[in-house]
């Protein structure tokens, strides 16, 4: 082990980590919890298979911090190709379940490649972006990034799993990190709101109203760069008048259901609304300090399909109420930002990149999976890090974060 | 720090904003996802409140409550169903029983439907140790009517499942209640219903049950329905309704003192058992086609005849009121009355004048018109004179709706002057052109009970109480000046004597006096009805004892030839049996046991259908 500027674990994190990892399971515990079994390790009951996959995680974590620092610098791209391959191997063989050709089974055990391209994919991310002669403005290395993290999603998407498809592009905040302009950023936000309120309102009205201020523009500038500003105009309001057909024809159904559902254009509750309005009455009927643990009726009752998985907020909304919710919230988000801070002081490139990619990769499911859990966001299925049951996604976060926490260890080594 | 540290920190902050609005606006503002939230989860049980009982005027028992069990199915959970022994044990077609499951499988995998209804305690307790072998097969409990007695059923009535319009028009009912359809199951169906509880209990999405909610606190009780004490004598209806066993027609006996129904018998009847459980809708489709014999009709109280010649002892009073005649009126009798063109025939053979008493105990027709005559035309037109007799006739009861607490009756029909001025199209007719009134034909209809009624009248010398068929609710008498306040005939007590010093004869030596019973003084009127249908009516209308009357009575036995040849002997058999407790005339009340009228009946019926074979041939 190279450990000449000694062994540093950010204890903060780790405690934070099992901190999560104990909200998760008691949970877990609580959504499948009923009065016949009462067992902890009862593997035909949730709660017992995921103490198995915590008890697997720690072992995980141990390999990971006891394994030489410099493997992780050698690993990255046989890894990478692994995870490519396995993904391409799931598409052929992979088992069929709830719809989407997303598992390996082997026996009674379900493995998830997506979770693990996720670790992957910032591995090698970081490994090309953190070599010395790497510069986001060169062009070739710029796109080579890029194509990094859009080959697995490309092999997810046909899965279909557009929720995992869609957290690889968390890697913008590592980009910007690294040189990409925020415009981009603000751009992809800008265009996120120019769909839902062309969405909302009528498109030609839509259209008027955002052609004023750069009309606005032009005139301003009649005798300099008023082309530019025409440029943007035809784009921005060609964007809005395209999203009506992008969403009629090029969406599908349970897509355009879903963000339907969403933003309240739609109301049916008992069809294809049904998800998200069970989540929201679970959530909501938990009030200022909530039911109490295992007192929750909705979730408990079944109410809440896939409570144990993508819809476990509902349960702590329900049974731990707002004061409960809030302090999960803000225990995740110190938890991202404490990971960012650890990001910032390695002298390492590749370190710091590696670490903004998992900063990046928790924001995004958490974000994603608790705004749809309260109807801000249409219904795609991924998991809420450390709390959501499930082995693949467990183990596939717990990778990504200790490779990380051992990166962050050995932060004071000279090499 | 890097400042690019800060834009992702920044949108961190900005997510951890945004969650915590929504989540106060869902957890803290937002009212209608904790009541979502239960609506959810409590689902609100029926505890159905078991019908009040109905007692006869002795207390006994006539209509109570019986378990039976609904044999229940939930899809989802049948495991491996061997049709062919569960067809065998539950006695169900196999047809019947793959319909059924589909139907159960189409409503919903997981909710209960009904396979088989009604299974009666006795099927109950045979097949219910086989349940366990068929999963997803249960037995559910409800509690149906259990009638005591094989007859009566008109009495009490019978409840059926509410309909979807019946709901509607009917807010506190849900689906799967029970009402009153008919009978005092109807007209007390408030009293009798009671309360149903409810039990909130915790389902799961499944609609599983999974416990009671806040170990029932919130949960109420049923409360069972008020017993009804009714003032039928369960015994003398049934033996009523023996005595009139194969002939159709209506008997109704009155306490005169109170009003208080004794038998309302219709004929035939049927045992109210068939209308409850697993065979109900085929034996009540059964009933209800049956269109010959009509069992579901009530002929005691909705069945409309001419009066006939009990009704003369009304035209006396009437007359005596008005002065048209005294008991010493005379009038001699020539086979009957003559009038120009106009013949009414009389068979009383008398020739000699005779007065009021013989009048009545003979039957005389003629008497009768004369004195009918007599009452219209003491005023200036005959117009007046009938509107003058037909406010009499009224405060007999008769044209009118009693209004009591049976849920059906008839107003049979009293004739006035615009109704001849609307049937000769003129004013110009005269007291004779609607003689039949005289003898209680014609154009006159009167009810079993509407005919007992005027019995009751007789016997109370005047005046009379809304006959009614309850007399306790719970333990409280019934309190409604409607049945508790006497109402007055037009005519005075004084000439009531009179015509019951004929009535008196009728059995001593008039048309009744073969059904005379030694020791008791009955005073009866018979009546031979003449109708359009075929035979003439039977009827009879007395009451018993002479001097503090306890039982009005009037019998019609529908084409029974004459008035003492079954009305007769039925109303002083039932008479005899209420004032004594038992008969004593065996070979009379043999006779009327198993005398029958069916013959009569069916040659009828063949008439009928060989007049309508012929009116479609034309």
């Amino acid at each position: 082990m190279s450990n000449r500027g000694g062994f540093h674990i950010d204890w903060p994190v780790v405690v934070m980590y099992f901190a999560l990892l104990v909200i998760g399971w008691m949970n877990i515990y609580s959504a499948t919890f009923s009065e016949a079994y009462t067992g902890y390790f009862d593997m035909n009951q949730n709660h017992g298979r995921q103490l198995v996959f915590i008890i697997g995680a720690i072992v995980l974590i141990l390999i990971i911090l006891v394994l030489d620092i410099r493997l992780y610098t050698l690993l990255p791209w046989p890894v990478y190709a692994l995870s490519i391959l396995s993904l391409i191997a799931v598409l052929l063989f992979g088992q069929k379940i709830s719809g989407a050709r997303s598992w390996f089974t082997i026996g009674s055990l379900a493995i998830q490649p997506g979770e693990f391209a996720k670790v992957a994919t910032a591995m090698a991310l970081a490994k090309y972006m953190g070599a010395i002669d790497f510069q986001w403005k060169k062009i070739r290395q710029r796109f080579t990034a890029l194509g990094i993290i859009f080959l697995p999603a490309l092999v997810i998407l046909p899965q279909p799993d557009l929720g995992s498809a869609i957290v690889f592009s968390a890697f913008v905040f590592v980009f910007h990190r690294e040189g990409m302009s925020p415009i981009w950023i603000f751009l992809g936000v800008t265009l996120g709101v120019l769909f839902v309120f062309s969405l909302l309102f009528n498109t030609h009205i839509l259209s008027i109203v955002l052609a004023m201020p750069f009309l606005l523009l032009m005139y301003k500038n009649r005798k300099g760069r008023w082309a530019q500003w025409l440029g943007v105009l035809i784009l921005v309001v060609g964007f809005v008048q395209s999203v009506d057909f992008t969403f009629n024809n090029l969406l599908e159904d349970r897509h355009r259901n879903r963000i339907n559902i969403m933003l309240g254009l739609e109301h049916d509750p008992q069809g294809v609304g049904y998800n998200i309005h069970q989540a929201q009455i679970a959530i909501g009927s938990g009030g200022l300090f909530g039911k109490g643990y295992l007192q929750g009726t909705q979730t408990k009752f079944n109410f809440v399909p896939e409570q144990h998985t993508d819809f476990i907020f509902c349960t702590i909304g329900e049974e731990w109420g707002f004061v409960g919710s809030i302090l999960l919230l803000v225990l995740f988000a110190a938890f991202i930002i404490r990971l960012l801070i650890m990001a910032e002081r390695q002298k390492i490139a590749m370190y710091r990149i590696y670490g903004y990619s998992v900063a990046s990769i928790l924001f995004f499911h958490f974000t994603i999976n608790i705004a749809m859990a309260m109807g801000l966001f249409p219904v795609v299925g991924i998991p809420l890090p450390f709390i959501s049951y499930g082995g693949s996604s467990l183990w596939a976060f717990t990778i990504l974060l200790f490779v990380f926490v051992k990166m962050d260890a050995h932060r004071k080594d000279v090499w | 720090m890097d400042r690019r540290f800060f834009l992702l920190t920044g949108f961190i902050l900005a997510v951890l904003l945004i969650f915590s609005a929504r989540l106060f606006y869902l957890q803290i503002i937002d009212e209608d996802l904790k009541l979502s939230a239960e609506n959810n989860v409590i689902r609100r049980i029926k505890d159905y409140a078991p019908r009040g009982h109905i007692y006869d005027r002795e207390n006994r028992l006539v209509v109570g409550n019986q378990s039976a069990y609904d044999l229940m199915v939930v899809p989802s959970q049948i495991r491996d169903l061997d049709t062919a022994a569960f067809c065998q044990i539950f006695k169900i077609e196999k047809d019947e029983l793959q319909r059924k499951l589909l139907r159960a499988t189409t409503y919903s995998r997981l909710k209960p439907s009904v396979v088989i209804k009604q299974m009666m305690r006795s099927e109950y307790v045979e097949v219910q140790e086989h349940i366990i072998f068929f999963p997803g097969f249960y037995f559910q409990r409800r509690l149906l009517r259990e009638y005591l007695y094989e007859g009566a059923p008109n009495i009490a009535g019978f409840i059926g499942e509410v309909s979807e319009t019946f709901i509607r028009n009917n807010p506190g009912y849900s689906r799967g209640d029970f009402y009153g359809v008919a009978g005092i199951e109807k007209s007390y169906e408030q009293i009798l219903r009671g309360k149903d509880g409810v039990r909130r209990i915790v389902v799961d999405v499944h609609n599983r049950e999974k416990g009671r909610f806040q170990e029932g606190i919130y949960d109420t009780l049923p409360t069972p329905g008020e017993h009804l004490t009714t003032t039928i004598d369960i015994d003398l209806q049934r033996y009523a309704e023996m005595l009139m066993t194969n002939k159709r027609g209506g008997v109704v006996a009155i306490e005169p003192s109170t009003g208080e129904l004794l038998v309302v018998a219709s004929s035939p009847t049927y045992d109210p058992s068939l209308l409850v459980g697993r065979q109900r809708n085929q034996n009540y489709f059964q009933l209800f086609s049956d269109s010959i014999e009509k069992p579901l009709f009530d002929r005691a109280l909705l069945a409309e005849y001419p009066p006939g010649s009990p009704f003369k002892i009304v035209n006396a009073l009437i007359g005596l009121q008005e002065g048209a005649i005294s008991p010493n009126s005379h009038y001699s009798c020539g086979g009957g009355f003559r009038y120009g063109r106009l013949f009414v025939r009389c068979k009383c053979g008398t020739s000699a004048p005779i007065p009021l008493k013989t009048g009545i105990y003979k039957s005389c027709n003629n008497y009768f018109c004369q004195t009918y005559k007599k009452i219209v035309d003491s005023y200036p037109t005959a117009q007046e004179g009938l509107e003058r007799w037909s406010s009499y006739v009224r405060s007999f009861g008769m044209g009118e709706f009693f209004n009591n607490d049976l849920p059906t009756g008839r107003r049979g029909h009293v004739p006035d002057s615009s109704y001849y001025n609307r049937i000769y199209n003129n004013h110009r007719w005269k007291a004779v052109s609607t003689i039949s009134n005289g003898i209680g034909q014609g154009e006159l209809l009167s009810t079993p009970l509407q005919l007992a009624n005027i019995a009751a009248i007789i016997a109370n010398r005047g005046y009379y109480f809304t006959p009614h068929i309850v007399s306790h609710i719970g333990d409280q008498p019934i309190t409604d000046p409607h049945f508790t306040q006497p109402k007055r005939t037009m005519v005075d007590s004084v000439h009531f004597e009179h015509v019951i010093a004929g009535m008196f004869e009728v059995f001593q030596q008039g048309t009744a006096r073969l059904a005379k019973v030694e020791g008791i003084d009955m005073c009866g009127k018979t009546g031979t009805a003449e109708n359009p249908h075929g035979q003439d009516h039977s009827i009879f209308m007395a009451f018993a004892p002479k001097d503090n009357p306890q039982i009005a009575i009037a019998v019609f036995v529908e084409n029974g030839y004459w008035g003492s040849r079954w009305a007769a002997p039925i109303a002083s058999l039932i008479m005899e049996k209420y004032l004594t407790g038992e008969v004593q005339r065996e070979a009379l009340e043999k006779r009327m046991l198993e005398g029958s009228l069916e013959d009569e009946y069916r040659e009828q019926a063949i008439r009928l259908a060989e007049r309508k074979a012929k009116k479609n041939n034309e």
